[in-house]
């Protein structure tokens, strides 16, 4: 299989502080890969590293073979939901559309063949009847669908996606990951930043486990081990899953 | 009351059409500054570009020199780099950066204008504060098909023309780096480039608007048309358009205003836009306040109705 995705000692700092350090990853064509890791792993830095967003201060990145300049075509990036402005001035229909700028160019215009891809992007995300919705009246999981249409109007073979399922509706994120599923079974790749350590293991096959260091990269079952998770979370995961547990019980004791 | 052309006669429409072509390319460039919640930025452009047009001034003894708004946008973007240079290196934020960055390239550009200009009255700080609106008719003319045209009113018409074209022909890139920074850099489009090309041409825009309303209120004529048009709509390109009617209608009732009371056309003309802001907030057709009020009003009463049809059925 053809690797898609290539990283050599892919290092970023902020502030001259190292936020991720020497990450060496080599994903292959057709995964459903999840990044996970404890807060401040630098799992959103990781992907935002690969599309260059953020300067990396050290190792490279290749894509398809090749630069990420010359493959950029090639790849969808799917920024957190909460990195941008939902009052702004545009309806979904607008936003759906801007998955096929990266392709347009700069001064192209947006044809009949674009607006179908838009259409049809938002459709599959089930949010072809907002169209005309300013972006402000939606809810979470609605504007995280919104997200979704867009990437899927980029027409990308590889896909970046930075936590999709924070603060969506449970309906939400099932019809994402089937979406994520049926995405990998036409061949994608799909990169997903996840939080959530108990979904993480039904959701991906592959899962990368970040702590600033690369923990651990490979198959669902062969990471999802309690030595691999500990060195990945280390004390904290112990202390995560019982606040998780705490929090959980809580709306049953109020009834 | 009286009215402009009972006032000024035929000069009337030379100060209304230099008011809206000096507030037109402000209300389009401030579109774009209240979304990229850059208004702050758009103050501190506006003051600190004075050591830039001091410079540009001494070197040419010319206030109407095309090398006035070289140094104005150099100076702009110096600005912007300041800002983000304390920011970055060291502990204090953004917001106090602006405050520091163009309070002290203003105070700067005084002591030079003080220094350099003795008695030099062509450039004073009256002109700074309030600019010269009312005295564009007082400028040499330019016969274009043979009507005569004061000079400043051809150079803002130009100005304008640049700004609408930039507009169109960056609009994408605009709308991208605006809504999504990060989408727009892995598209390509660099945020950066776009960032300092719009403060760049914002300096220009300030500059060629300072003459005529000076340096304070040219915040207003930035942010006061995109704001307004900001409460009355959910399109971008709507938004634009409204800014532009917002400028005319302002630049018009402010002209009314100076002719009334025969005091400060700028200031007429913001306070004017000021009204129309007030307006648009209150009885706006989509974020005003009146507006919500009787979306909610009809939410209850649907409410209501669904209520009682409820307990009928349950009745029968």
């Amino acid at each position: 299989m053809a690797t898609v995705l290539e990283t050599h000692d892919l290092t970023v700092t902020y502030h001259k502080r190292p936020v991720l350090y020497g990450v060496d990853v080599a994903v292959e064509e057709g995964n459903l890969v999840g990044i996970v890791g404890p807060n401040g792993a630098g799992k959103s830095t990781l992907i935002k590293a690969i599309m260059g967003v953020v300067p990396h201060s050290g190792g490279w990145v290749k894509v398809f073979g090749k630069s990420l300049k010359e493959s950029l075509h090639r790849v969808g990036y799917v920024p957190q939901r909460e990195s941008v402005d939902w009052d702004f001035p545009v309806t979904v229909m607008d936003v759906a559309l801007m998955g096929t700028y990266g392709r347009l160019g700069l001064f192209a215009r947006a044809g009949k063949k674009e607006r179908i891809q838009a259409q049809e992007a938002l459709d599959k995300v089930g949010m072809l009847p907002f169209a005309k919705r300013q972006i402000g009246n939606l809810s979470g999981g609605q504007q995280q669908r919104v997200f979704l249409a867009r990437a899927l109007a980029q027409d990308s073979d590889l896909y970046l996606m930075d936590e999709p399922f924070v603060g969506v509706d449970a309906a939400t994120e099932a019809a994402i990951i089937a979406l994520l599923q049926e995405m990998r079974e036409n061949g994608k790749t799909v990169l997903v930043v996840h939080h959530d350590l108990e979904s993480a293991k039904e959701y991906f096959d592959m899962l990368l486990l970040l702590n600033m260091r690369l923990v651990a990269f490979g198959k669902t079952k062969d990471v999802y081990t309690s030595e691999l998770l500990q060195k990945a979370y280390g004390g904290r995961l112990t202390i995560l899953s019982q606040v998780a547990e705490e929090t959980a019980k809580q709306p049953e004791a109020n009834h | 009351m009286s009215l402009p052309w009972d006032v000024f006669g035929v000069d009337a429409t030379w100060m209304l059409l230099m008011a809206f072509l000096v507030a037109l390319p402000c209300s389009q460039i401030g579109s774009f500054l209240v979304l990229r919640r850059m208004s702050l930025v758009g103050d501190a452009i506006s003051h600190g570009v004075l050591p830039g047009i001091v410079l540009g001034f001494v070197f040419t003894g010319d206030l109407a020199s095309p090398w006035l708004l070289v140094g104005a946008a150099v100076s702009g973007i110096l600005v912007t780099l300041l800002v983000e240079l304390i920011h970055r290196k060291s502990k204090v934020k953004q917001d106090a950066a602006i405050g520091i960055a163009f309070t002290t390239l203003f105070a700067l550009g005084v002591l030079m204008l003080e220094f350099f200009t003795h008695g030099n009255v062509h450039l004073d700080a009256s002109c700074v504060i309030e600019g010269q609106l009312d005295r564009v008719i007082y400028y040499p003319d330019w016969v274009l098909l043979g009507i005569a045209v004061p000079e400043p009113v051809v150079t803002m018409a130009a100005l304008a023309l640049c700004t609408m074209i930039l507009i169109v022909v960056f609009y994408r890139a605009l709308l991208m780096t605006s809504f999504d920074p990060g989408l727009s850099a892995s598209f390509g489009f660099r945020p950066s480039w776009i960032h300092y090309g719009l403060v760049g041409f914002l300096s220009v825009i300030v500059v060629s608007a300072f003459q005529a309303v000076g340096a304070i209120l040219v915040i207003a004529l930035l942010i006061l048309p995109a704001a307004s048009a900001y409460l009355c709509t959910h399109r971008l390109k709507t938004m634009l358009v409204l800014a532009g009617v917002h400028a005319f209608l302002s630049s018009w009732l402010g002209l009314l205003l100076y002719a009334h009371l025969n005091a400060g056309l700028a200031s007429a003309i913001v306070t004017a836009g000021m009204g129309l802001f007030l307006l648009a907030w209150l009885v706006g057709p989509v974020d005003g306040v009146l507006m919500k009020w009787l979306a909610r009003q009809r939410a209850v009463a649907e409410n209501q109705r669904d209520i009682s049809k409820n307990v009928s059925e349950r009745n029968e």
